[in-house]
């Protein structure tokens, strides 16, 4: 049972650890280091201490207010009641602006909050990036975090600023919303023909479930050896050990081949990148080159041609004698 | 048991209890529509429809149609206007069925005066003498869509005075009309009619109402132009209207759509395609025109008149009540007036008129005697000849309509030659068309015309 549970079983508990010391010319850590049980039963249980640093404080008074911006406006859409924004809050969205404005700066109600917030996410997003980076590189580390989150922000960029840009038009931006980001989704693949015989949509889904799949197998493999010290991953990387042997030996005789300790981080990493990378071409793609996937996997011969069973039909619109 | 084990088992429970909370009980019965493998296919659970079902009012009982004979109500009663063409019996089976149909509780009294039927005073008589035009409408020029079914008023009022699946445009909700912050662009509010998704939650008032474009597809693979065609907002607006196709009939999009390529024509989606048209020629034509009719606790909180959509028909299926052919049962809706009975031949020395049923070239009933009197001339002056003029109505189509004429005055040669006038003595014209003095079908302009000469 001791090494299977969802929480850490086990608190090691002494003097809280205030870091490496700092290069020159950065700003102090802030806060006095805690010890907290819970967080302690699902990752370290100390707290703090959080280096900030201008491009921290940048992103996150610019990350606050704008989603304080997408909050009240969400509450001014159900008449500032707050009962009503708990109850429809999946419903309710920061809108776009129509499609009448282009790429000008539309009235504030008229979507001009969704510009100003998208604008101030923007500076925070960009900023928090330049941090992982920036700390990454002063502990001396490699900057594959840093990398990883621009993956994600491609993604993010590419639906809000890239793609609008080609397009000519905010309006094709998404709404900041938890249903209506899921509608306009499903939208875009009913405007633009089916995303499904989109390529690259294909390819983002095949690393997404790549990568959880990567994730899952590796979780459990390193949990299963835990009890061989299979936890110590990087003691085990440089010098393979017991837990190190098992688990290579469990995949190479249920499949035939094993990831090394190293390399499972390695395939791991690109999948969950590749996911928003390939997507976001996908997405870049739709309406600028592509304006029926549908259409255009016909005509390279990527959709098969099924027998019409739902029969046949000519657009009524273009008999004479229909109805209007 | 350990303690472990228990409080595991209890997790296990409360997590899937919470997790299953939405869901329905299997099993749902799906039906394959597209190719195999497409995924294409309808999926219901029989026990919701059924209880769905379970909750409409059974279908009044019909009484037998009462036949042709008797006087004709218009006759009979006073400011009879839409159903004046019937006998009287069958005038009466009609309201009884009617009474049946909207106002089983509140009665005749619902729509009439009670000591002057032929009043016009109360609004809903006004109001059901439009809606009876507009049966008659759907069933004769939207058949497209209503197909052998048809529609009668009990179609979309099932035993109450205000069909209970009618919209008007919605209040603008709480907040929506903030000038600064909060404009919610008609849509993100949690709404039944569209299904309880996120999108625009008046799509009836764009489609079934007014006349907004719905096709959101591009047509080719590449774009014809940068922002060319359709923007994410109208492609969701018309998803909106989708969802309330899907809910009203209770399909999913697969019943009229290839989901591989939504602009793919089915023969379903140009059944729908009318059903759109026919909601936004109800709206416009009959209801809208009606709002002065009716009294203010009738209309809508905007002050419009209610107005149908794809539910106040088909209430969760996609047959509306099945499929059940009503309106054949009930001639003054089902928008086939008896035809007026033919009228007797015209007959004057100089020549006669003999009349024709719709589509019709034989000599039926007392028509041919119309010529007897021509055939004794005839006989008596050995040198005369007659002119044979054939004549259709106005409906239909030109190309038809002028074979018909000709086969009509060949009908009307061949009675000549069989009661003993030589066939050169018969000239025939070319088939001549009338201007009809009533719209459509004027029994008066189906006619061959012999003139002596």
């Amino acid at each position: 049972m001791q090494y299977q549970n969802l929480f850490t079983r086990v608190q090691a508990v002494g003097p809280t650890h205030e870091g490496v010391d700092l290069p020159a010319g950065n700003v102090a850590r802030d806060g006095q280091p805690l010890l907290v049980h819970l967080f302690g039963r699902l990752g370290n249980a100390q707290l703090g201490p959080i280096y900030l640093g201008p491009l921290g404080i940048i992103s996150l008074i610019t990350g606050t207010l704008s989603i304080n911006i997408m909050g009240f406006y969400m509450l001014a859409s159900v008449g500032w009641d707050p009962i009503e924004f708990i109850r429809q809050l999946p419903w309710l969205a920061l809108e776009v602006p129509s499609p009448k404005y282009g790429l000008g700066i539309p009235p504030m109600n008229e979507g001009g909050w969704w510009l100003f917030a998208s604008a101030l996410l923007l500076v925070s997003v960009l900023t928090w990036w330049m941090r992982t980076y920036n700390r990454a590189r002063q502990l001396g580390m490699g900057t594959h975090v840093a990398w990883a989150f621009a993956g994600a922000i491609w993604l993010f960029l590419v639906l809000g600023l890239f793609r609008p840009l080609l397009m000519g038009s905010w309006s094709e931006a998404v709404p900041y919303g938890i249903f209506p980001h899921l509608d306009w989704t499903a939208a875009f693949s009913l405007r633009y023909g089916n995303l499904f015989y989109n390529p690259f949509h294909a390819l983002s889904i095949a690393f997404l479930y790549g990568a959880t799949l990567l994730f899952a197998m590796h979780g459990a493999t390193i949990l299963a050896v835990t009890r061989y010290g299979g936890d110590r991953e990087i003691d085990q990387i440089t010098d393979r050990g017991t837990a190190s042997e098992r688990a290579a030996l469990f995949w190479r005789w249920t499949m035939g081949w094993n990831a090394t300790m190293e390399s499972i981080h390695r395939w791991a990493w690109w999948f969950a990148v590749l996911c928003p990378l390939v997507g976001g071409i996908g997405i870049l793609l739709t309406g600028t080159v592509v304006d029926n996937w549908y259409l255009w996997a016909v005509k390279h011969g990527v959709a098969p041609t099924y027998p019409a069973v739902l029969g046949t039909a000519v657009d009524p619109a273009t008999l004479q004698g229909v109805k209007p | 048991m350990t303690v472990n084990t228990f409080r595991g088992l209890v997790a296990l429970t409360l997590g899937a209890t919470v997790l299953l909370a939405g869901c329905e009980r299997p099993p749902v019965q799906s039906t394959q529509q597209g190719f195999r493998g497409t995924g294409m296919q309808q999926v219901v659970n029989p026990r919701t429809v059924a209880a769905q079902q379970a909750a409409l009012p059974a279908v009044p009982a019909d009484t037998p149609p009462a036949g042709p004979d008797g006087p004709k109500a218009k006759d009979v009663y006073q400011n009879v206007k839409v159903l004046g063409h019937l006998p009287v019996a069958e005038f009466n089976r009609h309201m009884n069925a009617i009474t049946q149909w909207v106002s089983p509780e509140q009665g005749c009294n619902y729509c009439h005066t009670p000591n002057n039927f032929a009043d016009d005073s109360v609004y809903t008589k006004v109001v059901a003498r439009r809606m009876i035009e507009m049966t008659q409408h759907l069933n004769v020029d939207w058949k497209a869509h209503t197909g052998n079914t048809g529609v009668t008023c009990y179609t979309c009022h099932r035993g109450e005075p205000v069909p209970s699946n009618v919209w008007y445009q919605p209040l603008v909700p709480k907040g929506s009309k903030n000038t600064f912050i909060g404009n919610d662009f008609g849509q993100n509010k949690a709404m039944a009619n569209v299904g309880l998704t996120s999108l625009p939650y008046d799509p009836s008032s764009s489609y079934l109402q007014g006349a907004d474009e719905i096709r959101v597809n591009g047509l080719k693979a590449l774009p014809a132009a940068r922002g060319a065609g359709a923007s994410i907002q109208q492609t969701e607006k018309t998803y909106a209207l989708m969802m309330h196709m899907s809910q009203s009939l209770g399909v999913n999009c697969t019943f009229c759509h290839n989901s591989q390529s939504f602009a793919t024509w089915v023969p379903k989606r140009v059944t729908a395609w009318h059903g759109i048209r026919m909601a936004r020629d109800i709206n416009t034509t009959y209801l809208e025109p009606l709002t002065s009719s009716f009294p203010a606790n009738r209309l809508g909180p905007n002050g419009d008149v209610a107005k149908v959509n794809c539910a106040s028909c088909h209430q969760g299926v996609n047959k509306p009540l099945g499929g059940l052919e009503m309106a054949k049962l009930y001639e003054g809706l089902s928008g086939a007036p008896k035809l007026a009975a033919l009228p007797a031949p015209m007959v004057d020395t100089a020549g006669s008129v003999l009349y024709f049923g719709v589509g019709s070239f034989a000599l039926a009933g007392d028509q041919a005697k119309g010529l007897e009197q021509l055939v004794s001339t005839m006989s008596q002056q050995p040198t005369a000849t007659v002119m044979v003029s054939g004549y259709h109505s106005a409906t239909g189509e030109l190309a038809s309509n002028q074979e018909l004429a000709k086969q009509r005055a060949f009908a009307v040669r061949d009675a000549l030659v069989a009661a003993g006038i030589p066939a050169a003595r018969v000239k025939l014209d070319k088939p001549q068309q009338t201007e009809a003095s009533l719209g459509g079908e004027d029994p008066a302009a189906r006619r061959v015309e012999v003139k002596l000469q």
